[in-house]
């Protein structure tokens, strides 16, 4: 009788040790362990230092413009959501259209599409405008002198990456405004306030809220497409590889050094929004 | 004393008023008007266009046709004048629509702040009294998902009291709420009455109709049925239609 309470009482031990075990996050002991193989190539290996040294040159570029092209676009975002969400047919049209091209096109047209079409489009507009207005604002006027050459590549690749996920963070700022109830803005309104001060007093400082996952989500996709501001030239950590392996034909050693690196930021930042989520989970009004 | 009574406007006149939703007709033709400082209420089944009647009069639904006056003013579709308007004339709903990211004080003080520009003193100090007047001061600092139904729906009567509004709209104000909790929200209504506050109030409790109404509109299919004194109206009313209402749910 105590015998097979006691074999029964080690099995379940053991079945709890197992579920244990299998409950562990093994994907990320096994990129730890890979990395950790990496850092120690990086520490004693001759090739890998100067890649990784290499490599990091770009490293200022890459959240450069991650964040200034994601600022832009949640800037871009927020105003074509609103317009999606607009009863102003005008309003919801342009904005419609926007969205709707954009989901369209891949990333990398969009880019080649931003930097060759639409900014020497630009200046022609502009040069001809500068041209109309000699007799107003001179020979020299900055519209008549500046020129497609002024917009650095760089430039024209953040423009494009914004523009392509001002697209993205649009339908997500519409679905974050609709998801807040009806009653809401009745409510608002009830009070007197006008369509924008509802918005932005009681509607967009909720649904802001709800988006907040998302928006993190979408800053790492924008991190790992950073890397296709390289078919520009651009020199983030992407171009950098892309250059030293041009040059050394070190095909393994520069690309898992890259990969590294994407991976050390992408999962740091992961594991940030997944933090972020809980704390809001505890607490609906994430404060 | 010397005022002549003739000489009051009434608060809300109703010319007429046709709303259809598509191919739905919910008001057919509903013509009303309320009398400064009183209450009016409006019961019927389900459906019967009572809830449209009360949102076409702060233009939450705009009407397909029809005339509606608040206080002497014409609405129409001007955005200024419906503004205007409705910060004159508060409205409490039956699912309470607090905004959940503000504390209870605060949920009083944004459109004072926004609408009345009233500073941040003066609408703090208004809300806070407003707070006591619905009985619960000490859930200033709460937030709308820490306070029961009970204290929600007190907390929007107070929101929209502190706009000092000319009218107070009630719409099913005790529906969402739990039986214990009905009596403290009819009782702020009741106050209301008392004080002179002009309301119309849409409301299944036949004892606050019976107490507080001064007049009762029974409704059905968009039309108005009947409107009574409560007194005709639960002891003899005129309509059959009414009659078989009353016997339902007063059973
Ligand atoms: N936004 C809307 N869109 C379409 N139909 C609507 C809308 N609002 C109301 N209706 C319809 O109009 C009619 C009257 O609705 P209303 O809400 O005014 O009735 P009610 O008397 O308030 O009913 P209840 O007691 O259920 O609240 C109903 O047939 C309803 O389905
Ligand atoms: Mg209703």
């Amino acid at each position: 009788m105590a015998a097979t309470q006691s074999i029964a009482k080690r099995t379940s031990t053991q079945s709890n040790f197992v579920q244990w075990l299998s409950r562990l996050p093994w994907w990320l002991l096994f990129l730890i362990l890979a990395g950790i193989i990496l850092l120690y190539q990086f520490l004693t290996n001759e090739l890998y230092s100067v890649i990784l040294s290499k490599l990091t040159q770009g490293i200022v570029t890459t959240i450069f413009v991650t964040l200034v092209a994601f600022t832009c676009a949640i800037i871009l975002g927020l105003i074509a959501g609103l317009g999606r969400v607009s009863r102003n047919r005008l309003i919801f049209n342009l904005a419609t259209l926007y969205v709707q091209v954009i989901r369209g096109l891949p990333m990398l047209v969009q880019i080649f599409y931003v930097a060759f079409v639409l900014t020497p489009a630009f200046f022609t507009v502009l040069n001809a405008i500068g041209m109309a207005l000699i007799p107003v604002l001179g020979e020299t006027n900055f519209m008549l002198t500046s020129n497609t050459q002024d917009v650095t590549l760089l430039a024209r690749a953040m423009i494009a990456l914004a523009l392509a996920y001002g697209g993205f963070e649009a339908e997500t700022f519409r679905a974050g405004i609709e998801s807040i109830g009806r009653g809401q803005m009745e409510a608002a309104r009830s009070l007197g306030m006008s369509y924008v001060q509802a918005m932005r007093y009681v509607i967009l400082p909720q649904a802001i809220r709800r988006v907040l996952p998302p928006l993190g989500n979408d800053f790492i996709a924008m991190l790992k497409d950073s890397s296709l501001v390289s078919v520009l030239g651009v020199r983030d950590i992407t171009q950098e590889a892309r250059l030293y392996v041009s040059a050394s034909f070190r095909y393994p050693e520069t690309y898992n050094t890259l990969a590294f690196m994407y991976l050390t930021m992408t999962i740091i930042l992961s594991l940030g929004v997944k933090w972020f989520e809980n704390r809001m989970g505890k607490n609906g009004r994430g404060s | 004393m010397g005022a002549v009574p003739s000489a009051k406007q009434p608060m809300i006149v109703i010319k007429n008023l046709v709303k259809q939703f598509g191919r739905i007709d919910a008001v057919n033709g509903v013509s009303l008007r309320v009398e400064q400082g009183k209450v009016l209420v409006i019961i019927g089944p389900s459906g019967s266009g009572k809830s449209t009647v009360l949102r076409c009069i702060n233009h939450l639904e705009v009407p397909t046709s029809g005339e509606i006056w608040v206080d002497g003013i014409r609405l129409t579709h001007n955005h200024k004048d419906i503004n205007a308007i409705r910060a004159e004339v508060g409205m409490v709903f039956q699912q309470f629509n607090l905004f959940p990211h503000l504390t209870a004080l605060e949920n009083i003080m944004l459109a004072q702040k926004v609408v009345r520009k009233r500073n941040r003193d003066e609408s703090e100090r208004v809300a806070r009294r407003q707070l006591e007047r619905v009985g619960i001061p000490e859930k200033a600092d709460n937030y709308p998902d820490q306070l029961s139904g009970g204290q929600q729906q007190r907390v929007a009567i107070a929101r929209a009291l502190a706009m000092n509004p000319k009218v107070m709209l009630f719409d099913e104000p005790t529906s969402a709420l739990d039986p214990e909790m009905i009596k403290e929200v009819l009782d702020v209504m009741q106050e209301l009455a008392k004080e002179g506050m002009t309301m119309v109030v849409v409301t299944h409790e036949m004892g606050f109709a019976r107490n507080a109404a001064d007049e009762i509109i029974f409704m059905d299919k968009g039309l108005i049925v009947e409107q009574n004194s409560p007194q005709e109206f639960f002891s003899d009313p005129r309509e059959e239609r009414t009659r078989a209402f009353l016997n339902q749910i007063l059973r």
